[in-house]
């Protein structure tokens, strides 16, 4: 009789091919470990989550105490919660490093545009449930900042209050949105997980690109266990930083007017988004028309979106780009100093210096990736003639 | 052919760490700027070196005590601490026949009984410290409109709480010449807007600590700040301690990964490529 084999079995044998046996490029460096890094992320806020909200009331009256409750009263509430808050960061950390790793290896261009804009879906997808996840604790900060950005919906002509009415469930921001948020921050996880397994599926349709951007079909190596004992390392170096973060500075990316119980009656001095979002903040607020502002943030998402499809260079690794290796990092810098300004109060300086970083993400997105591809292809041909 | 490539590729990184370097600059000078404007926002209050502060630093338990009496004897006159019971006093500062005792002290409102009415009994360990306003409009109305805050997350409610609830206790001086405070207001440069509702509250000797501690208006204004650091963060000792001892075994396991991985990658690492043509 044939001896039984475990990977030859239905489902075990996908997980087989996709999780243990799959060849990989041998040369991916420590970058390519963010992806698993941010599957980590999601397990770990879904888990935390799900004993969260075993505990937590989603009611104006009782959120805020009940999340009190969690940190003072629930044994273990305050590492579970402060992993939770703090998980957030660290998934946008982890995400936003592995979609610069994208832009910088061309892991986004052909023929991967399918595998791009899948993460775009994703980075939007926990935008969405980051926010509203930020609104749960009903303290001033997630009052004020519910307030703002669904306001944003007015923006659109003639259905945008009919859209904020519905978004909110009333006429402010009250127990029916608090209500609607919980559930949909139940809920969306789960869509990103699914979306994550597509991600998957549609990288392992071509494989993973690799810090050279070429073919890299005549040298791989399984998945397992060269990827495991590399990627291991790497898990073990973002535990380390992500316990750093819970333990010792647990409320430094937070902001101190969350602690404050929501209140309708009192707005907040400045009403800052979590960082993670300030960067698309400064791009909004840099625009004083607040249908422009709300089409410019439409518009970071289309870009991110037509990147694959705008790019025009034969070469993926901007190790091989010299001028794009300089305007990556300048993308890079432009980034860090729009999340710089987003927490700045609108005056000048900030407001112009907003306007000309804007200015440049899309400079960058729309004209620098069509053009720098077809200037550094035309300088290879003229060096070559 | 692997490594060449690679190599040639390390100048770029150079460039891409200096870009990174100057960008978290420009977010750390963040948060030196945007408290710029002091009028509004009230003074930035100086840090001080609180002894709980450090990685490895514990509460000072004696100091919550002594913080605990300030409280009770001053603060709590006007400010309520909801989410503090007599039990959570367990352990940190007293001990559980002590706080029984000080539970004793109080009248709780507890009901309806067996007939339905609403009766009085001594408080428990269960029970919250004493509120001293039923509500917020009592509050506001006995406090000329303004409403003290509960004090129970104080230090975590606002920007370098420790530093600015001490700098604010200890913070009152005439109004410097052209500032005038209306009516009922008092002058206090680490308030946002320089007015604030409290009048100066601590002064030397004006509580009794049971520990024989002489309590002068700057001891006062440290010991009910770290009661009111350990209030808002009651799992601090618990977390560092734990945090310690996870990162500490962590790093022992980041270590055996890193010869795990080494180990693993032997075998690919001094392989050798050969390119030839056949034929």
């Amino acid at each position: 009789m044939k001896r039984l084999s475990i990977i030859k079995q239905p489902v075990l044998s996908v997980l087989n091919v996709h999780l243990v046996d799959y060849p990989s490029p041998s040369n991916i460096n420590y970058f390519w470990s963010f992806g698993s890094i941010a599957g980590i992320c999601l397990i770990v806020q879904i888990a935390t989550g799900i004993f969260l909200a075993m505990h937590y009331t989603p009611h104006v009256d009782l959120a805020f105490l009940s999340v009190e409750h969690i940190m003072r009263d629930v044994e273990g509430g305050w590492f579970l919660r402060y992993m939770h808050a703090n998980g957030a960061s660290m998934f946008f950390i982890v995400v936003y490093i592995h979609m610069f790793r994208g832009l910088y290896y061309g892991s986004y261009a052909s023929p991967r545009e399918l595998l791009w804009c899948i993460g775009v879906v994703i980075l939007l997808l926990m935008i969405i449930t980051a926010f509203i996840g930020y609104v749960l604790p009903w303290g001033q900060m997630s009052f004020w900042g519910a307030t703002v950005i669904t306001s944003l919906a007015s923006a659109i002509p003639v259905v945008g209050d009919s859209i904020v009415t519905w978004l909110w469930g009333g006429f402010s921001v009250d127990n029916a949105t608090l209500n609607r948020f919980f559930s949909l921050h139940y809920l969306l996880p789960f869509v990103i997980v699914g979306a994550s397994v597509i991600h998957l599926a549609a990288l392992h349709q071509y494989g993973s690109n690799n810090p050279l951007g070429t073919n890299s079909t005549v040298d791989k190596v399984g998945l397992y266990p060269y990827f495991y004992v590399k990627d291991l390392v790497a898990w073990v170096a973002f535990a380390i930083f992500f316990s750093v973060f819970i333990y010792f500075y647990p409320n430094v990316l937070g902001h101190p007017d969350n602690y404050i119980p929501a209140n309708p009656m009192s707005t907040p001095a400045h009403i800052v988004p979590e960082w993670y979002f300030l960067w698309v903040y400064a791009i909004l607020r840099s625009i004083p028309n607040k249908l422009a502002g709300v089409a410019a943030i439409a518009l970071v998402f289309i870009s991110l979106l037509a990147l694959p499809f705008i790019n025009t260079s034969p070469i993926r690794s901007s190790n091989f780009r010299p001028f794009h290796k300089k305007f990556f990092w300048l993308i890079v810098a432009d980034t860090l100093l729009l999340s710089w300004i987003g927490q700045q109060p609108v005056e000048d300086p900030y407001i112009l210096v907003g306007q000309c970083a804007s200015v440049f993400f899309f400079i960058y997105f729309l004209i620098m990736v069509p053009f720098l591809g077809r200037f550094e292809n035309y300088l290879i041909h003229y060096k070559t003639r | 052919m692997l490594r060449q490539l690679l190599s040639r590729a390390a100048p770029g990184w150079k460039l891409g760490a200096a870009t990174l370097a100057a960008g978290t600059a420009g977010l750390a000078a963040a948060a030196g700027t945007a408290l710029a404007d002091e009028a509004e926002h009230g003074l930035h209050a100086p840090s001080y070196p609180w002894p709980h502060d450090g990685f490895f630093s514990s509460y000072d338990h004696r100091s919550i005590r002594r913080g605990y009496q300030v409280y009770t004897q001053v603060c709590a006159t006007c400010h309520s601490m909801d989410l503090i019971h007599y039990r959570d006093l367990v352990g940190v500062c007293y001990t559980e026949e002590e706080a029984k005792e000080m539970a004793l002290n109080i009248e709780v409102t507890d009901g309806p009984n067996d007939e339905g009415e609403m009766f009085e009994r001594p408080g428990k360990l269960s029970d919250k410290l004493p509120a001293p306003y039923m509500n917020e409009e009592h509050a506001r109305y006995a406090n000329g409109g303004a409403y003290p805050p509960d004090l129970s997350l104080i230090t975590k409610a606002r920007h370098d709480g420790q530093n600015y609830v001490f700098s604010l206790l200890l913070g009152y001086r005439e109004p410097p010449a052209g500032i005038t405070v209306r009516e009922g207001l008092y002058y206090n440069p680490y308030f946002p807007g320089g007015a604030i509702a409290m009048p100066k509250m601590l002064n030397d000797g004006g509580v009794e600590y049971d520990d024989g501690t002489p309590a002068t208006e700057a001891q006062q204004a440290k010991d009910v700040v770290t009661f009111l650091s350990w209030a808002a963060e009651p799992e601090m000792d618990e977390r560092k301690l734990m945090g310690t001892k996870w990162i500490a075994v962590l790093s022992l396991v980041f270590l055996t990964t890193v010869y795990y991985k080494r180990w693993k990658w032997a075998p690919l690492k001094s392989r050798r490529v050969i390119v030839d043509v056949v034929n």
